[in-house]
């Protein structure tokens, strides 16, 4: 089921390479020249730093590799490597990320501009190495810009962009870039890899300026605050996030400028939105079924279009309003879980309805939670999901239900 | 294969005697600890002894909550909150990436000690493992310090892994039933650090009643090259319930009475010092009990919870393969119920 995607033009010096989006990954990280890197396994992830390995050991980067002992200490060595000037890298899976859980929780107030990818991965118990979005989703209140990438090469170019994002001073908060596990950690496609000397362009080098740690610069980092500041913190972290607005916006222009490809709109792709009746939406790689079925019903007929989130935090408000507001019809299908939430809904699909609850066009929104642990959303999943959405356009409403696909009941 | 690798980078030659320790203070005015805090002091020492060219990273603890609070603190050179357990990847995150700066020219290269501190509670229970991990990276010079104030402190004296048996904390407290709720024997931290990781080139215990000499185990520590270890014991008056004058007194009883034995592991040779020495080469050791019935948390021992402590004391001294040390017998002992 071959989905029509634009062919990227290589452009001069750029080399075609056919790799897995986490060989992908480690294109950049070595394009970026980072310093530090931890290491520690867990399926899918871990392709990543596997590639990583790779690459230093045969001398396409220099960096410090350290295997950590757990996904604690992997991600406390980096935070503590980027507070004296290191770049650096870390990732997760799954439990591996929640393993970690305390020490995500310290970088973003430390703003430490760390990037990590994380191979989306269900959630133990019980055991499964398929893709679901709850672990990277769960720092979603703490200061992480989180974004989802749907291809080998968008996984590259977010990469790039993230480091440039995240080391902005205006922000100084760490970056997750989730990648659907198996689906795109593992799967090859072509990719354009482009030369250093436009990487070099693009990506200044890191500067902590005043925050960094070292004898010429005798500053203390978090010492206990108590009542007295923690709110004032609160709200720095809060602004570095509102100024990613801005910074994002600015880092793709550029991104633009110099690579010569990259999307004009970095918060969200749009797939036939332009006259769609119904939009449907989805994180990751679920866009590949999605797409292949909005084509086919649109073979019939049927206006249908897709959303595809990338960035969750910050999240989009008004951008993601305006384009579902021309809709009469919303489906998000949710590649995650939020039990006892608000009907019962996935994540995204309760962030879309808090977004548009002032606006002034509120199109029914159908709430659909599918593609747990890696099980495959069908087409047939995404002919019912737009049925409902088109049931529920003519209505006028939707219900509040919150409607599993393909689950045996 | 005779000879031991090494990334020293610095001398930083030992101390002859206290006139000639340097006057300077890196760790002044500020803190918050409790009259009497020995742990305090062996902030003092340690940043003394390693001079202004250092990063400390501290866990979570008395050293943090109470002695480094926003606008009062009392460090002078760099200093960085790390997590309860993070010492060990505190240090070697640090280290990393002072060494890959310095690697590609983005850093002047000079030697920056690296040192991360952590309590009993952070290193030898909740830590242990990132310690132990960053011990075997020795590529990395840094120095993780043990401050042993035996419970978790800082949150109301909690009885850790570290805590000795029967002391009475917040968790451990003696009731009309069960007399002893801490029946755990404390962990033999350094000795099993310096046993399990046979390429750290040093790990040594002190204790800052014997000022110099702890101060030159530092020095010793951030010279050497690699990951080191080094535990200390420090009195508190808070949590063992003392007046707060006989912290020093308590430092060396504990040395005395063979309890805290001051030994350094340096390239896999121990070397029992100071009065750990004369105890080890068979010079009488005071008794436990002149060291337990100073201190409030062993008021409720009987003479048989005494006798019990003596004679693990004696043991440690009498049976152990390399006393005070390495708790391996040199013959094989009866099991008998659980009391
Ligand atoms: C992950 C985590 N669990 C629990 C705590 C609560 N806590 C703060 S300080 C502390 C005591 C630490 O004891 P120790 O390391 O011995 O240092 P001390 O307070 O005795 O100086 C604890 C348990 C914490 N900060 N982090
Ligand atoms: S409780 Fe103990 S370790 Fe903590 S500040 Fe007081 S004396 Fe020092
Ligand atoms: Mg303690």
């Amino acid at each position: 089921m071959a989905v029509e995607t634009k062919t990227i033009a290589a452009a001069p010096g750029d080399t075609e390479m056919l790799i897995s989006g986490s060989e992908a990954c480690a294109e950049a990280l070595a394009l970026a020249d980072i310093d530090v890197v931890t290491a520690y396994p867990i399926r899918p992830y871990d392709t990543v730093m596997q590639a990583i390995a790779k690459k230093i050991a045969n001398g396409k980067l220099v960096a410090e590799y350290i295997v950590a002992e757990g996904e604690h200490s992997q991600f406390e060595i980096v935070k503590h490597a980027s507070t004296v000037g290191a770049r650096v890298f870390c990732g997760s899976s799954g439990v591996g990320w929640m393993y970690a859980m305390e020490c995500l929780t310290v970088t973003p107030p430390l703003r430490v501009p760390m990037v990590a990818m994380v191979g989306n991965r269900a959630l133990d118990d019980p055991g499964a190495f398929g893709v679901e979005h709850n672990d990277a989703l769960v720092v979603r209140d703490l200061g992480w810009m989180l974004i989802w990438v749907d291809t080998a090469q968008e996984m590259l170019d977010t990469a790039l962009l993230a480091y440039r994002i995240a080391e902005d001073r205006r922000v100084f908060l760490p970056i997750a870039i989730s990648a659907d596990g198996a689906f795109l950690t593992h799967s090859q496609a072509l990719v354009q890899v482009p030369t250093k000397a436009k990487v070099d362009r693009f990506l200044p080098k890191y500067d902590r300026g005043d925050l960094q740690l070292h004898p010429d610069n005798p500053i203390t980092v978090a010492p206990q605050a108590n009542e007295d500041w923690v709110i004032e913190i609160r709200r720095q972290n809060n602004e570095a996030m509102t100024r990613a607005y801005t910074v994002i916006e600015e880092a793709y222009a550029d991104f633009r400028k110099v690579f010569g490809r990259g999307p004009d709109n970095p918060w969200f792709e749009e797939y036939m939105t332009a006259d769609a009746e119904v939009i449907l939406m989805g994180m990751g790689t679920i866009s590949l079924p999605l797409k292949v079925g909005i084509r086919n019903m649109r073979a019939q007929g049927k206006k249908v279009g897709l959303i595809r989130p990338r960035w969750f935090r910050p999240f989009p408000t008004e951008k993601m309003v305006a384009a579902l507001s021309r809709a009469s019809a919303i489906g998000v299908i949710d590649r995650d879980y939020s039990f006892g939430s608000p009907f019962g809904s996935g994540v995204v699909a309760n962030e879309v309805r808090a977004a548009l609850y002032n606006a002034d066009k509120r199109p029914p929104l159908l709430s659909f939670i599918g593609g747990l642990g890696g099980r495959e959303v069908t087409l047939e999943d995404v002919y019912k999901t737009a049925d409902m959405c088109f049931a529920a356009a003519t209505a006028g409403k939707s219900d509040l239900k919150t409607h599993w696909l393909g689950v045996r009941e | 294969m005779a000879e031991v690798f090494t990334n020293a980078t610095q001398v930083l030659q030992g101390f002859k005697g206290v006139k000639k320790v340097s006057v300077e203070e890196y760790f002044t005015s500020g803190h918050r600890t409790c009259q009497g805090c020995e742990s305090a002091l062996v902030m003092r020492l340690m940043i003394k002894a390693a001079g202004p060219r250092t990063i400390v990273l501290g866990a979570t603890g008395c050293m943090y909550v109470a002695n480094t609070t926003y606008y009062t603190t009392p460090w002078v050179v760099p200093w960085m909150h790390t997590q309860l357990g993070s010492s060990g990847s505190a240090a070697l995150g640090t280290a990393a990436g002072l060494k890959a700066l310095m690697k590609k020219g983005r850093m002047k290269a000079e030697p920056i000690n690296v040192i991360a501190f952590c309590g009993d509670g952070g290193g030898a229970d909740m830590g242990l493992g990132a310690i132990s991990a960053t011990l075997t990276h020795k590529e990395y010079n840094c120095l993780i310090l043990l401050y042993d104030n035996e419970s978790y402190a800082n949150t109301d004296i909690q009885a850790s892994g570290s805590t000795p048996y029967g002391a009475n904390t917040t968790f451990s407290p003696p009731g009309s039933v069960k007399r002893i709720m801490h029946n755990r024997w404390k962990k033999n931290t350094a000795g099993m650090l310096a046993a399990g990781h046979p390429e750290c080139r040093y790990v040594a215990t002190v204790d800052a009643s014997y000022a110099v000499d702890m101060m030159n185990k530092v020095r010793k520590a951030l010279s050497i090259g690699g990951p080191t270890f080094i535990h200390s014991f420090d009195p508190c008056p808070k949590g063992w319930d003392f007046d707060p004058m006989l912290s020093h007194e308590l430092g060396e009883l504990a040395v005395e009475t063979g309890i805290f034995p001051l030994y350094e592991v340096e390239d896999g040779v121990v070397r029992h010092y100071g009065k750990t020495r004369a105890i080890a080469e068979g010079r009488p050791r005071k008794p436990v009990r002149e060291y337990l019935l100073k201190q409030g948390r062993f008021a409720h021992f009987t003479e048989e919870d005494l006798d019990y402590f003596q004679a693990k004391v004696d043991e440690m001294w009498e049976k152990w393969e390399i006393p005070g040390v390495i708790p391996f017998w040199k013959e094989k002992r009866p099991a008998v119920p659980m009391p």
